[in-house]
């Protein structure tokens, strides 16, 4: 039933007719050359709500988003974004929504007033509304003080800020955000995190992609993981997880000559080869019984342990499943930055 | 709900009253907006505003009194000779700008927002040039002060000075596509710079602009009387201090056109090429 809802192809009609749909895109196709970046890419993200495009670098996931933002034109496939085609209504799509893209895409020379305003009065604001808009959103991300200030002197995490509130000038229905945190440090992270979950609340849909996949769990209410330009799984967080058998077995041996043991009894119990990190072996499971198995075998076969427990999978752990190999291929700088 | 096919794919509704597509004047307005802001940036960038206002004071002064008398006998007689020629190089150099504030845009991710917007497409670049041609004249203005300020008589009509100007103005209009080729197609701001250097410096400098010509050994003579820099500068020596000028002034204007039919195509499709 799980696997069910988890793999299912968007298929035309399948969903519910009454399910509205901000973005919609089939068998989305971009090659550059001889690669290609968009191998046949569906999305359905409902309004109002927050969809996480998960992948590594490299995965696709800015090709779609530049696709939907209408800056690319896709070679195969179609969307459509607040009911309007991507390809033929791009001024329509424009005005639907904002965009946030990978880097802080902000006026470096300009003052954070004047890059919002310039924003404001290139979408027809009349001067007044687009300065009295300018202030209304630096007060909201909490940027009234150094307003006036060169953006090139901002940190990165108030450039995002900036970035996040340029694209929300128009008040747009639909905002894209592409990893709006990658390179920034825990506590500037959590605070966009808590912006976005503003926004959502006053019922913007996002679409976000993050290579992070704690970001997509904290944040999406659906996930669709992709790599190497296809969609291999989507659903919610939880149906993601228990995909891959909803549960994993984490063993660790007090000392390192247990852990060819552990390693057999791990791999006997679940029918799969376990993952070992340092001293941890972990393997997915899908009956909880393995754990009193694990519990008799291991105490039997006299291996002392410093840890055995059976948790929720990760989402590195459904990547993992999902494509045989892990999902960071960032530096571990910054795998350890999120985890802090 | 309709019919369309894009509802039976479980689309929503669309909204309502969306514009279909921007207006001439909404697109000449929000090339204005854009203009302001390249203008704004000025303010904020000494650097910029140095490179167009320091420098050209400092070439006139720096030509006049170390190599006018070497050159001319005498200096006076140097500067009404090279003011003109300083005109066009300083033209030439402050069109770079235009491709590197296009070129920052691009690889700071700028570009992407505006285009993300509902805005004119050819809003971005419009505004670009319209903000040089602000710079071109700002520039001008300094050069012939100080020009005047040092002696430099105008010996044309003020209607020559005029057109002198519009040449000026309307030649920087067309060699902007050149900078915006390069601004599109350079991975980095600084490699624009490099360009200015490596390709516009010897190209005015081995022109007419600092030495007549004649003085020249003749194959060389032979390239500085076809570069096109030297034919503008002998329309604008002509425009202000009288003098033939009907065959120099048609040649810029053909140059200019050249340049325009050349370089705007090629732009318009390294542009498709880069961002689309």
């Amino acid at each position: 039933m799980c696997s069910g809802i988890l793999f299912v192809h968007i298929i035309p009609g399948e969903w519910s007719p009454a399910v509205d749909h901000a973005i919609w895109a089939e068998g989305l196709v971009k090659r550059f050359g001889e690669t290609t970046a968009l191998n046949g890419v569906d999305l359905a993200v409902r309004t109002g709500s927050v969809f996480g495009l998960l992948g590594p670098n490299g995965a696709g996931k800015t090709t779609a988003v530049r696709i939907l933002a209408t800056l690319l034109r896709m070679d195969e496939g179609r969307a459509t974004v607040g009911g309007y085609d991507v390809a033929t209504q791009a001024h329509q799509v424009r005005q639907l929504i904002g965009l946030t893209g990978q880097y802080a895409s902000v006026d470096e020379t300009l003052t954070g007033v004047e890059n919002l305003l310039l924003i404001g009065r290139l979408l027809g604001m009349p001067k007044r509304e687009a300065k009295a808009r300018a202030r209304e959103l630096l007060a909201d991300f909490g940027l009234t003080e150094s307003g006036g200030r060169a953006a090139k002197t901002y940190s990165g995490g108030m450039r995002r800020r900036l970035d996040l509130a340029a694209s929300l000038v128009g008040r747009p229905r639909i905002l894209y955000l592409d990893e709006p945190t990658t390179g920034l440090d825990p506590r500037a992270r959590l605070e966009l995190w808590d912006l976005l979950r503003d926004l959502v609340a006053r019922g913007v849909t996002i679409l976000l992609t993050t290579q992070y996949l704690d970001e997509a769990d904290a944040l999406a209410d659906e996930i669709a993981v992709i790599d190497h330009g296809r969609v291999i799984a989507n659903g919610t967080p939880d149906e993601l997880k228990a995909k891959t058998g909803a549960q994993t077995l984490a063993v660790r041996p007090a000392d390192g000559a247990g852990l060819p043991v552990v390693q057999r009894v791990v791999t006997e119990l679940t029918g799969m080869e376990p993952e070992v990190q340092g001293s941890l072996v972990t393997a997915p499971v899908t009956e909880p019984s393995v754990l009193s198995a694990a519990v008799r075998r291991l105490d039997k076969a006299g291996v002392l342990l410093a840890e055995l427990q059976l948790r929720s999978s990760s989402l590195d752990e459904v990547f993992l499943s999902l494509t045989g190999r892990p999902a960071e291929e960032a530096p571990a700088t910054e795998s350890e930055e999120v985890s802090a | 709900m309709t019919a369309t096919t894009i509802e039976a794919a479980g689309g929503p509704q669309q909204a309502p009253d969306l514009a279909v597509r921007v207006t001439p004047l909404e697109g000449v307005r929000q090339s204005l907006t854009l203009a302001w802001r390249s203008v704004v940036q000025v303010r904020h960038n000494p650097w910029e505003l140095g490179d167009f206002s320091i420098q050209p004071i400092m070439f006139v002064l720096l030509f006049t009194f170390m190599f006018g008398g070497a050159i001319m006998g005498d200096w006076q007689a140097y500067l009404q000779f090279m003011l003109p020629g300083m005109l066009v190089m300083n033209m030439l150099f402050v069109t770079l700008y235009v491709g590197q504030g296009l070129n920052t845009d691009i690889t700071k991710g700028v570009f992407d927002r505006l285009q993300s917007l509902p805005i004119a497409r050819w809003a971005p670049l419009a505004g670009r040039i319209l903000a040089d041609q602000v710079k071109q004249a700002w520039s001008i203005f300094l050069v012939l002060v100080v020009g005047f300020v040092l002696g430099f008589s105008l010996t044309g009509n003020v209607g020559g000075l005029l057109a002198a100007i519009a040449l000026l103005l309307g030649f920087a209009l067309c060699f902007s596509w050149v900078s915006v080729l390069v601004g599109i197609t350079a991975k980095d701001p600084e490699r624009v710079q490099i360009f200015g250097f490596t390709a516009m410096f010897p190209l005015t400098m081995v022109s007419n602009v600092f030495v007549p010509a004649a003085t020249l050994p003749g194959w060389l003579e032979a390239f500085v009387n076809v570069n096109p820099v030297s034919i503008i500068s002998d329309a604008v020596r002509g425009l202000l201090l009288g003098g033939p000028v009907a065959d120099p002034l048609l040649w810029s204007v053909v140059w200019a056109l050249a340049f325009l039919v050349v370089f705007a195509p090629l732009s318009v499709w390294a542009f498709k090429r880069r961002v689309v």
